[in-house]
């Protein structure tokens, strides 16, 4: 087992290798990260060459890559265009622990993302937890009932969320609980970020301006895992060997819970599993309609200024936490289906 | 092959596994089966209204009277003239909703294909053949998974939409950006279904009937056509109904957050993208589109329900 985990660790550099290969290519090809300089009238020409010849975008792409993977303290630019090398580089690369500068902030990624990185987390596991604890309960309890009125119901209501672009949710949940419940008198809800406009950042002002974000990321997420979970369950509930647990005497709740659940849970788990390193890219569509100050926003905001520096660690960070959750399902999925062996 | 089995009866000698089911049964009863699962008939009922609804439309509207900008009469709520209203450029919305329910259905049908055909060939050909194309292709679809399909998309579109131009497809003029979305979604979405696939069949492989199949000599390609592929039917069929209505909300998504395509070629997706800033003040502009996305999603996802229902074997109804 030791050398199982080892050997996919070890598999997993050149898969990272892929993604970044393949994400630092795709924002080259996305444009030019100056060009909004080009129009700057306080900006002249020969600083904006200067600028661009430091920042190493006159590189070839390949030996740019080269840098930011390890740097380019060995390498000379011809700052001064004398037509000789003179200056050093001053980066040292991801690999040695310089995950480079953002061009928009001109601070370090790490604190860029380490900024709004809590902020993130904060909103996705809440929604995360309310989503597996709620998307699990209600999909075995409408799997145990299959076409009940309740089963009905519960089907009725997920199928109109699982329809519904998260924006929607966002936008409905906006409209009633905050604009119209201020029209009609009624206790509202804020939707404007984390924190209060006067300063208010008690842990009571957070709770409440949690609440609509997270049921917009909530409530579609819960559809789909009920939908998932009950699929499932229904599929082992009519196995035959369930109903030889039945034969021979179990109790309903044994049969259930301990032989029906278990292997119920196999896919499951997949989904569980995939799903919990995207809470650390952040919500994009949740934290823009309601301003929150996390991963998702910056991502936006990252692409469309093109700030490609925090772009790519925004990947790679994801890719990472991907690559081991991947893992890690795939082991438990082992542990849970001994009839799966990874050799 | 129905046919032949139909039409030569009487000589086809029986042979063992052919006379206790004929192929077109399975099809016969699974078509009995969907039209009595009523969510089903009501989902295909729906589409069939919203499909009416974007070709009837067009005896009573233009395409170009859709497009058409009118910019002192923006933001106007509905009235005898524009039934639904008009957008932040004076466009009439229930004009708009019609020519724009034709692209988001043809996206989320195009890319559908392309992502339901990669993503189960991967995953059958990984799950059953195991072994360094196994690792090979899960390496791959790792790569690819472990960027938010968002972010994926978002990353492609920001590259792909760039340059546009309207195109003449089928003597209608769109914008170019839609055959790049459709691509985008096909290709940014085949993955989890390649993963759902191959985990099936690495179970499924594992089981009696096709190490039986495989101790009589029956070849690899047709293990995987009749054994495999059949039990992996009812997951490929849910994800690709699934997967319709998946598109079309992903290219709401990218149309929101103005990655998507681009105006004039009007999709639902990019007539409610404006609203997000008036919520409040502009509600038809936003929930017209929005209530046609979720009936036509919701429609798709009844049906695709019930052909699961109808598909599987093990179902008792």
């Amino acid at each position: 087992m030791t050398q199982y985990i080892m050997r996919r660790l070890l598999q997993a550099i050149p898969l990272l290798l892929i993604v970044t290969v393949l994400i630092y290519g795709l924002l080259k090809a996305v444009g030019d990260p100056l060009a909004h300089l080009a129009n700057d009238p306080l900006v002249r020409a020969e600083d904006r060459a200067i600028l661009r010849r430091s920042l190493g975008l006159d590189d070839p792409v390949a030996l740019q890559f080269l840098h930011w993977l390890i740097g380019d303290d060995w390498h000379q630019r011809d700052l001064d265009f004398d037509g000789e090398p003179d200056t050093y580089g001053e980066r040292r690369g991801v690999l040695r622990g310089d995950f480079g500068e953002s061009f928009r902030f001109g601070r370090p990624v790490t604190q860029v993302i380490g900024a709004v990185l809590p902020n993130t987390l904060i909103l996705g596991v809440t929604a995360y937890i309310v989503t597996v604890v709620l998307g699990l309960g209600i999909g075995i309890f409408a799997a145990l009932r299959q076409y009940s009125f309740l089963d009905n119901l519960i089907t009725t209501i997920s199928f109109i969320l699982f329809s519904m672009p998260i924006f929607l949710v966002a936008l409905l949940s906006v409209f009633f609980f905050s604009v119209k419940f201020q029209e009609w008198g009624l206790p509202s809800l804020p939707t404007g970020g984390m924190y209060d406009v006067r300063g208010d950042r008690s842990l009571d002002e957070l709770l409440v301006r949690l609440i609509l974000p997270v049921f917009s990321l909530a409530a579609i997420s819960i559809a789909r895992y009920t939908r998932f979970v009950r699929a499932s369950m229904l599929e082992v509930i009519n196995s035959d060997y369930i109903r030889t647990a039945r034969a021979k005497g179990l109790s309903e709740r044994r049969i259930n819970y301990v032989h029906g659940l278990k292997n119920a849970s196999l896919p499951v788990i997949t989904l569980m599993g995939l799903d919990i390193p995207f809470i650390l890219s952040g919500a994009v569509v949740t934290e823009t309609i309601f301003g929150w100050p996390g991963m998702g926003k910056l991502f936006i905001d990252s692409l469309t200024i093109l700030d490609p520096p925090v772009l790519i660690i925004f990947v790679l960070i994801t890719a990472v936490a991907v690559v081991l959750m991947q893992l890690l399902t795939d082991l438990v999925y082992a542990w849970l289906d001994p009839r799966i062996h990874y050799n | 092959m129905a046919q032949t089995t139909l039409s030569t009866p009487t000589t086809r000698v029986p042979t063992l596994g052919t006379e206790k089911r004929r192929s077109d049964s399975i099809w016969r009863l699974a078509i009995r089966r969907f039209f009595k699962h009523r969510m089903a008939v009501f989902g295909l009922l729906l589409l069939v209204s919203v499909v009416l609804f974007i070709t009837v439309g067009t005896l009573f509207y233009s395409e170009a009277y859709a497009n058409q900008t009118a910019i002192l009469k923006k933001n106007n709520p509905p009235s005898a003239e524009h039934p639904l209203g008009t957008d932040q450029v004076g466009r009439d919305i229930l004009a708009r909703a019609i020519y724009g329910g034709q692209i988001s259905l043809l996206i989320g049908i195009s890319s559908v294909v392309i992502s339901i055909a990669v993503g189960s060939i991967i995953g059958l050909v990984a799950g059953f053949f195991g072994g360094w194309i196994d690792a090979l292709l899960m390496r791959l679809v790792e790569a690819l998974l472990a960027i938010p399909t968002l972010i994926l998309l978002l990353v492609l579109s920001s590259v792909l939409t760039r340059n546009t131009a309207t195109l003449n497809i089928l003597g209608r003029e769109l914008s170019s950006t839609v055959i790049m979305i459709v691509f985008i979604i096909g290709l940014t979405t085949w993955m989890p279904l390649s993963r759902i696939v191959r985990s099936l069949v690495l179970t499924l492989k594992e089981q009696e009937f096709i190490l039986a199949a495989r101790a009589i000599g029956v070849k690899d390609r047709r293990i995987i056509s009749q054994h495999v592929l059949p039990n992996c039917l009812a997951p490929i069929i849910v994800s690709a109904t699934l997967g319709i209505g998946t598109a079309i909300i992903t290219e709401a998504y990218l149309s929101f957050l103005g990655f998507g395509v681009l105006p004039p070629t009007a999709t639902w997706g990019n007539i409610l993208s404006p609203a997000k800033d008036m919520i409040g003040t502009v509600w038809w502009m936003w929930m017209v589109p929005g209530a046609l996305i979720v009936a036509t999603v919701l429609a798709i996802n009844f049906i695709g329900d019930g052909l699961r229902d109808a598909f599987d074997p093990r179902s008792t109804k």
